[in-house]
């Protein structure tokens, strides 16, 4: 078990001519990820490190009717396009990496998306990684190991740092998430937790916040409202961050007073989550909480 | 985008009956213009301006009489608004109104829907008034595929207490402004005072702020405003040239990291251990050694700095790459008194780690020995 990726996902890679595409086929490929096919609109009958490629999503998912995931490295004008394409294929997953995708693009195929019962994740995002299993991202997948811990995160780097230090303290992960730093994207925290509560090998699980927005509030809520019962230790990236200023990503900005350091912190800890100073008490805090 | 084009937008392609106007540059005679026009005091005076706020800040300003026009226009173009001077001035005939409502439309990120806010009291700004009359605020989730329905807009308009005509006025007014905001990809469009005038609505202010992202779908839009919007300093705007991500911050220690999220984390951790972080810039993923270099030659020429912090997690970062950037940076740059400490780690860390020793530079595994390194210079 894991969330969303295993060992029977299999994957399309939209965009897999590209530089991004084809460089991440690559360590996705060496990494064990199942890739059926790719696709490039006029590149149909191309090879990508042996994966064949087709012009259209429904002629790959036409030929490799096992497919039911897939990566978008699309750039941000065409990516939207892509991700409908994916939808209208009947894929159940889809990882939207591309960065700058307009965010009235994102709300809408998102929107249809939930309509058509796909998942996504991102836009804006480093993917997502059962490790041992698969990896559908860009994600160095050195870092993790197979364990029991769960970690979604609005950040990529960071990601990797606070995997690295829980990876090197003998743990290991179930599923990783980048969910993304852009302000409107497909799987939420708490959309996320969902499926981690109904995880059996995930024991604990490892919130990576950031300024802006409201995601974690909402993940304290749903904490406290016993909806999610395993242990969460969380870190919030921006502290020192200035209202009013985009911090790299589009949606790390404390607007109006709303998604400070401050507020985020404050909710969680009163829901009982163990919110770390520094990423590298992270696997400390965690030792303390699967104790209990 | 400034009032006046989100106005002539409102009025030429939804058919919204905006205030009459006549836009003036510096030089220009105001009053032949406005006579050009038609138009006769009173008026208002409006600087041209894209910061928020501007009213309170003295950007807005009543003429009664033709001398005061002239006074009042010498007066705003000489006048910076939050360090803003105005390039344009835009004169609009002046109407007498008793109520003043407040419309905006932005995108709820956790619904992902486009969400309408309105209240009966407008004038002050939002925040202002979710402080003081937060029960009056109206708040209407919009289905982004089946748009603004009329009955949802009459409905917005009975709960800010408008009745009869009015309703249908500002119906039709909201379906205007929600169209706007649709198909010129808004962050925000905003009508605040939008004025009741007996069974009308006229919106006195007009403002549309588009997604950077989408500027590519709106080519009448694209220009250079950077400098126009007051909400970013000189160094930022250099920066944005350079295409680096970068905020000027009040401290005196230059932050560099790889990634959002780590980059502010590195603030955050110079901040743990009694630093003042003077910026964040992130180089983002998988960076070069030539954008490396563009981003530690710009922070060491950044004043504010006074040693530097580069904290840099490699996944697809080569470590390597990084390495050679910064040295690169040192080299062409000559003597530079200012320190820096350097944390490595992840692909070919050790690489790199080993050409900035070659190079005399601090590297380190551990962030937190390097930042107490960092401390100690």
């Amino acid at each position: 078990m894991a969330v969303l990726l295993d060992e029977n996902s299999r994957v399309i890679v939209q965009g897999i001519t590209g530089r991004e595409g084809s460089f991440h086929t690559k360590l996705m490929l060496e990494y064990g990820t199942k890739i059926v096919a790719g696709v490039t609109p006029g590149k149909g009958g191309q090879e990508v490190y042996g994966v064949p490629v087709y012009d259209t999503v429904s002629e790959a998912v036409e030929a490799h009717p096992e497919a039911n995931t897939s990566i978008i490295f699309v750039p941000a004008r065409f990516a939207a396009d892509a991700a409908y394409e994916a939808i209208d294929a009947g894929l159940k997953l889809v990882v939207v990496i591309t960065e700058h995708i307009p965010v009235h693009e994102s709300m809408k195929f998102i929107n249809y998306a939930k309509q058509k019962g796909t998942t996504i994740i991102g836009p804006n995002c480093p993917g997502i990684i059962s490790p041992g299993k698969a990896k559908v991202g860009i994600m160095p997948g050195h870092v993790f190991k197979p364990g029991s811990i769960g970690i979604v995160s609005r950040s990529g780097t960071l990601t990797y740092e606070i995997g690295y230090a829980i990876t090197k303290e003998g743990m290991g992960q179930s599923t990783v998430i980048g969910i993304g730093g852009d302000p409107v994207i497909g799987t939420s925290f708490t959309e996320a937790m969902k499926l981690y509560e109904e995880d059996p090998e995930t024991e604990a699980l490892v919130l990576v916040g950031e300024i802006g927005g409201d995601m974690e509030e909402r993940a304290a809520q749903m904490i406290k409202r016993g909806e999610f019962t395993k242990p969460v230790v969380a870190f919030i990236a921006g502290r020192t961050a200035p209202p009013g200023k985009r911090m790299g990503h589009a949606g790390a900005i404390i607007m109006a007073g709303t998604g400070t350091y401050e507020g985020k912190v404050q909710a969680l800890q009163e829901a009982g989550v163990k919110v770390a100073k520094t990423p590298f008490e992270i696997p400390d805090l965690l030792k303390e909480v699967l104790k209990k | 985008m400034f009032e006046y084009e989100a106005k002539e937008i409102l009025r030429d392609k939804y058919g919204v009956k905006v205030p009459r106007s006549v836009l003036i540059r510096k030089g220009e005679d105001p009053i032949a213009k406005m006579k050009e026009a038609g138009l006769e005091p009173p008026v208002v005076v409006k600087a041209q301006v894209l910061v928020a706020g501007r009213g309170k800040a003295g950007g807005i300003k009543m003429a009664r009489t033709w001398e005061e026009v002239k006074e009042k226009v010498e007066e705003l173009f000489n006048k910076p608004i939050k360090g803003i001077v105005p390039k344009l001035l835009l004169i609009e005939e002046a109407i007498p109104h008793d109520v003043e409502l407040y419309v905006g439309i932005v995108i709820d990120r956790s619904e992902r829907k486009p969400v309408i806010l309105a209240s009966r009291y407008g004038g002050m700004d939002l925040e202002e008034i979710a402080k003081e009359k937060p029960d009056s605020i109206v708040r209407t989730h919009v289905d982004p595929f089946i748009g603004l329905k009329g009955y949802q807009a009459r409905l917005i308009g009975k709960k800010i207490g408008l009745k009869g005509k009015a309703l249908g006025s500002f119906s039709k007014f909201l379906t205007a402004l929600y169209n706007m905001f649709m198909d010129y990809d808004g962050e925000l469009a905003e009508s605040n005072p939008l004025a009741l005038v007996g069974d009308e609505v006229i919106p006195l202010d007009a403002r549309l702020i588009v997604d950077d992202n989408a500027l590519y779908k709106h080519p009448e839009l694209q220009k250079d405003i950077l400098e126009e919007t007051g909400e970013y300093t000189e160094w930022e705007i250099k920066a944005r040239r350079l295409g680096l991500a970068f905020v000027e911050l009040d401290g005196d220690i230059g932050i560099i990291g790889n990634g959002a999220g780590l980059t502010m984390t590195t603030m955050d951790l110079v901040y743990e251990y009694g630093g003042k972080p003077a910026n964040f810039l992130d180089i983002g993923g998988g960076a070069d050694a030539e954008h490396v270099k563009t981003a530690v030659s710009f922070l060491i020429e950044f004043p504010k700095t006074k040693k530097i912090f580069m904290n840099i997690f490699g996944g697809i970062t080569r470590c390597d790459e990084v390495a050679k950037g910064i040295v690169k940076a040192f080299q062409e740059l000559g003597e530079v008194k200012k320190p820096i400490v350097v944390r490595l780690a992840g692909t070919n860390e050790e690489e790199g780690r080993k050409i900035l020793r070659e190079n005399g530079i601090e590297a380190f595994v551990d962030p937190i020995e390097a930042v107490k390194r960092l401390m100690e210079l």
